[in-house]
């Protein structure tokens, strides 16, 4: 028992033997807490929204056989639609990060790992974002001239 | 209990009424840090009563095969909390589990509870455990004059925390704990479970600061309800349910 409170108090110094169970100090905030009701909060909304998203795609009308390029085209020149699908993506990519986030810090041992697999998780998260969202927004069903869409017919 | 002690013949005839023994191997892990540089398992075989814990088998062989095996006990009778070993890959006891409870036919196997350093055989060092549980403040806080008689509660609010209360510290829970494994860095099951217990009791005013430390990085958001804790407690107390409610209260104090 001495022995190790004799140890140097820092942590990350001279791998001393058991130096990973010392406690670290304390770390004060409520963003654990936010992100704990966020976990909630956006799994709620994600089933509707992705419930919603698969009725309507795949059950309404004719189903999942209207699904081609057109029907994504009518959708997204919707407003309704271009922010529904972007509410979709933004959640359920900020839930599955921070679920990932989460599973990191349970699983890996050193702050090095952790420090690295982290920062791959938020630069895909950012990276799946960002395309996305551009995606959703300047997306020109009527990129071919020759087009035929409804859509495109004005 | 004795429709067991029944089956059981005893080897040699004894007179009537005797309780019955039967052999056992206990598997031990074994760490002496002056010569080993990893633990170890080794097994001894012992001759024990139906009536007999884990915790007699231990005395047993530290008695009369080997004197070097090292394990801490104070009561036992399941008061103190200083014999919580895992025992068949559970936390348990060892003053309160009968031999005859964890399958003897094979062998038992008898380790140090997992996730805090050991310090020799069973014997595991609990500052890390008790650094958590100091940092909940675990005793009365008050404000304004002391009362001249006792601080009166209701029969009613003394029950709101009474499960909370028979905690006697062994660490069965925080070392059953698979967050607390990772890196000791978790408040743990037991930290909690004590905070709970001033948290909500009425005549207590430092619940507030109680729950800002519990809201840490390090609080009770890392609990992932994995319920081992509660299987873990040899005082049966609703751990899980008792972090839930410091997750709730804190929510509550929110919004
Ligand atoms: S809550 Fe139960 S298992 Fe945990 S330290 Fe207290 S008595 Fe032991
Ligand atoms: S020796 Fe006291 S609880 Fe087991």
């Amino acid at each position: 028992m001495t022995a190790t409170s004799s140890e140097t108090p820092r942590v990350d110094a001279v791998p001393v033997k058991h130096s990973r169970y010392r406690r670290v100090g304390a770390s004060r905030g409520n963003f654990e807490l936010w992100s704990w009701v966020f976990m909630r909060g956006s799994g709620i909304l994600l089933l509707v929204l992705v419930f919603g998203h698969l009725f309507v795609n795949l059950m309404l009308g004719e189903g999942i056989h209207a699904v081609d390029f057109a029907f994504v085209g009518q959708k997204w020149s919707s407003p309704f639609w271009q922010v529904w699908d972007l509410l979709m993506l933004w959640l359920a990519e900020l839930h599955g990060v921070n679920g990932v986030r989460t599973v990191i810090n349970d699983y890996t041992e050193k702050n090095s790992t952790r420090w690295v697999l982290k920062a791959l998780l938020f630069t895909s998260a950012l990276l799946v974002m960002v395309l996305g969202t551009l995606v959703i927004f300047t997306f020109d069903p009527c990129i071919d001239p020759s087009s035929t869409l409804s859509v495109c017919s004005r | 209990m004795t429709a067991t002690a029944e089956k059981q013949k005893p080897a040699g005839d004894k007179a009537p009424g005797a309780v019955p023994t039967f052999t056992v191997t206990l598997k031990i892990q074994r760490f002496n840090p002056e010569t080993d540089s990893e633990p170890h398992w080794e097994s001894y075989q012992v001759t024990v009563h139906a009536t007999d814990r884990v915790l007699d088998a231990l005395h047993q062989i530290k008695w009369e095969q080997d004197g070097s095996l090292s394990f801490r006990r104070s009561c036992a009778h399941g008061v103190c909390g200083s014999d919580a070993m895992r025992i068949n890959g559970k936390n348990r006891l060892a003053c309160k589990t009968l031999v005859k409870d964890v399958n003897p036919d094979k062998p038992i196997t008898v380790e140090p509870i997992k996730g805090l350093p050991v310090e020799k055989d069973l014997i595991v060092d609990m500052e890390p455990f008790f650094d958590a549980y100091r940092e909940v403040m675990p005793f009365l806080i008050t404000t304004g004059n002391e009362p001249t008689r006792e601080r009166i509660q209701s029969q009613q609010d003394r029950d709101r925390f009474d499960d909370t209360t028979k905690c006697i510290l062994c660490a069965a829970c925080t070392t059953s704990c698979p967050v607390f494994w990772n890196d000791g860095q978790y408040f743990g099951p037991a930290a909690i479970v004590n905070a709970h217990r001033f948290i909500f009791d009425s005549r207590d005013e430092g619940g507030k600061q109680r729950l800002e430390v519990l809201n840490d990085k390090e609080g009770v958001w890392r609990c992932r309800t994995t319920f081992n804790c509660t299987e873990a407690c040899p005082r049966g107390i609703e751990v899980t349910q008792a972090i839930q409610e410091v997750k709730r209260a804190l929510l509550t104090s929110r919004f």
